[in-house]
């Protein structure tokens, strides 16, 4: 009877868990919904530092019926369908850097661990790599990609955005993740070698689980980077089709319709939380697996 | 101006050779021989109509081009995407590719460092470029007239640029300030004591909520958005009579603006040069197609994708229109008093920094006038008017949100 009970008893317990967090995510929402209104109530009664009116700060329902509204008169998309569609587009260009970044990121982690002449040659280039300023970097690799052509296959501006996300992605993973390969203590390392095992041997049962937990974190960082990345890049050089490039569009507009752009921004939190969402569930699939390797 | 005419001179034999071409693809051997044994001026004319007017169908291998823009999609550059939809493009056997600009794109970077085979750029911000050592040429002076104004209340008081002394003035910076410290200096203020200048955002939001008395605008873009908000207190949208605007234009310290630039080193080339001229010629037929056909025009530019609401598009395709028509030397010739002008002012005003556009005279061949010149003489035997000097701007009604 227990073991009927068990598994529904766990997965009604999960269902409350999952209808709990939602509750408090919206919590959320409500109480930036209800402090933004709150800073409009009191600039209208006392001088904030900040303008609160309606131009610079729209209410919420003019937000609301901003999304609804159809983007150009006579068109059928709303507000809402450009800032969706360009969202997931940013998402996607977003995620195929990340995962461009995790894979190179990876490999560099693992070079660096094996030869450590590698570590000590190449660890300044990769930190240095991180100090050019990406606005300075983006319209030249956009006016780069325009002059490739591999054969038939043209260079399009989009890949010249996931190349910018990737090369800010690869680093916080390829040293969290070497700082994860050079985890294992020296008495592990040692009994792997009483076992005369190969360094490939060694990788893969020993410094890849010892570095989930460093590379978790730092999956988080590259994923949030990628996001700042691609839409950095889609802002500086002008890239059609996604959130970065939304934001501009509308923010030319903020004249007349003010709430528009805030739809757009929404849309460009949305892209971030869920990068973020995807990275947990990542997350979730790495460390399921980890007590397995364990006991095998 | 020697070498300017000698250069003419490569132009038009250059035209010859491309109508001797088309002509023999055309007719046979016995009028190709008839038009190269002709002396150059007389054959010139008949011959560069041939090029002009040359059908797609010959064209087997269209060359491809790059031309990078300021911005995005916009009425602004209507007249490159009307000739690549009008197929204006095609005919000259060009497959040309618009590249729109972003924040960070420099059109005249991207035009020296080679990722762009022409470039779209004001003539101060172009010659900055060149000064500190961007080989690139003005190739065809599209708008004839500045655009940009600087919008008031119409209560506040200001009527001309005497008027802005201890009040704050907006301006955009990065090079876009030149126009307003130059009228603020001729007003015989201090632009730094006597104002108080802020720097704007790309839109009119501080001019509305009064934390700038005077706003700088283009005509064609930041003007309209004043036009197209709602005043809160009559529920109305605000009209001209709100504001009172000061033209840098009519003030005398209009500066150049929107210009075909080109890449000097290439320029040497032959093959490059004709590419030029048949690009600027397609290009100028686009300009005439728009200033003709502005509603369609203006149709055109949003189905390139520009979000702009479709009476913000159209008004400002006719106030481009006012920037380009008319266009008395013919349309993208240079008007040598404009230069000068442009000249005179980007390395006389100094900024607050003190810097100035320019720190010497920019080089002889800094334009030419060749191209567009040759340009125009096709074009008017296809039969177009190149000056527009019977041009009439249309009436656009903004609605709210420029839809």
């Amino acid at each position: 009877m227990s073991n009927t009970q068990a598994p529904v008893r766990r997965q009604s317990g999960r269902l409350r868990r999952g209808l709990a967090s939602l509750g408090w995510a919206l919590a959320g929402v409500l109480l930036v919904v209800v402090m933004w209104e709150l800073v409009k109530v009191i600039g209208s009664l006392v001088t904030l530092p900040l303008d609160t009116g309606d131009q610079a700060m729209p209410h919420v329902w003019t937000m609301l019926q901003g999304a609804m509204q159809p983007e150009v008169r006579g068109s059928d998309t709303t507000v809402l369908q450009a800032v969706v569609s360009a969202t997931l587009r940013s998402l996607l260009v977003a995620m195929g850097g990340f995962a461009i970044g995790v894979a190179i990121g990876l490999l560099l982690a693992v070079i660096m661990q094996r030869f450590w002449f590698f570590e000590r040659g190449l660890l300044p280039f990769v930190i240095a790599s991180q100090t050019v300023p990406l606005i300075a970097l983006a319209p030249l690799i956009v006016g780069i990609g325009n002059r490739i052509s591999i054969g038939p296959v043209q260079w399009n501006t989009t890949y010249s955005v996931m190349f910018i996300a990737s090369y800010l992605a690869f680093f916080p993973l390829s040293v969290g993740a070497l700082r994860g390969l050079q985890a294992p203590t020296a008495t592990h390392i040692e009994l792997m070698r009483s076992y005369a095992a190969t360094p490939g041997q060694t990788l893969r049962k020993l410094r890849f689980p010892a570095s989930v937990p460093y590379l978790v974190p730092a999956m988080k960082v590259s994923a949030a980077a990628a996001v700042v990345g691609t839409v950095v890049a889609e802002i500086s050089t002008g890239v059609r089709g996604g959130i970065g490039r939304l934001v501009i569009e509308y923010a030319r507009e903020m004249t007349a319709s003010p709430a528009k752009v805030y739809v757009a921004v929404f849309g460009a939190i949305a892209v971030g939380l869920l990068a973020a969402a995807l990275v947990a569930a990542l997350d979730m699939a790495l460390t399921r697996n980890l007590p397995k390797e364990h006991s095998a | 101006m020697r070498s300017l005419a000698s250069r003419r001179i490569t132009g038009l034999v250059g035209l010859v050779a491309v109508g001797a071409i088309a002509l023999t693809a055309c007719g046979g051997g016995s009028s190709s021989t008839e038009s190269s044994a002709a002396p150059a001026s007389s054959a010139a004319a008949p011959a560069s109509s041939a090029a002009a007017s040359a059908p797609a169908a010959e064209c087997t291998d269209p060359t491809p081009v790059n031309l990078q823009l300021q911005w995005f999609a916009q009425a602004q550059f209507a007249g490159y995407y009307a000739a690549k939809d009008k197929g204006f493009y095609k005919d000259q056997c060009l497959d040309v590719t618009i590249l729109e600009g972003g924040v960070d794109i420099v059109p005249q970077t991207q035009l020296a460092q080679g990722n762009a085979d022409f470039a779209i750029a004001w003539v101060p911000k172009a010659l900055a470029s060149r000064e500190q050592g961007a080989n690139i040429v003005n190739v065809a002076q599209v708008y004839q007239k500045s655009g940009t104004l600087q919008v008031a209340w119409a209560d506040s008081g200001i009527k001309t640029p005497a008027d802005f002394k201890g009040k704050k003035v907006g301006n955009w910076g990065f090079g876009n300030e030149f126009e307003v410290f130059a009228a603020i200096t001729q007003a015989g203020l201090d632009p730094a004591n006597d104002v108080t200048l802020v720097q704007q955002q790309f839109d009119m939001k501080g001019l509305l909520s009064k934390e700038i008395d005077a706003a700088e605008a283009m005509t064609y873009n930041e003007y309209a958005q004043l036009l197209e908000a709602k005043n809160p207190d009559t529920g109305k949208l605000y009209t001209p009579e709100d504001f009172t605007v000061i033209s840098y234009e009519d003030q005398g310290v209009g500066m150049l603006q929107d210009a075909i630039w080109a890449s000097e080193e290439r320029l040497s080339d032959p093959a490059y040069q004709d590419l030029t001229q048949r690009f600027v010629t397609a290009s100028l037929k686009g300009w005439i197609y728009c200033r003709d056909n502005a509603a369609e025009c203006a149709d055109i530019v949003t189905a390139n994708g520009s979000k702009l609401g479709k009476s913000h598009q159209l008004w400002m395709m006719n106030e481009v229109n006012k920037l380009i028509w008319p266009s008395p030397a013919g349309v993208g010739v240079m008007d040598p008093d404009k230069w000068a002008q442009t000249v005179e002012i980007s390395m006389g005003t100094k900024n607050l920094e003190g810097a100035t556009v320019l720190t010497a005279q920019p080089a002889d061949g800094s334009y030419t006038t060749q191209y567009a010149e040759a340009a125009d003489q096709s074009l008017e035997a296809e039969g177009l008017n190149v000056t527009g000097d019977a041009f009439a701007p249309i009436t656009v009604t903004l609605n709210e949100g420029g839809n």
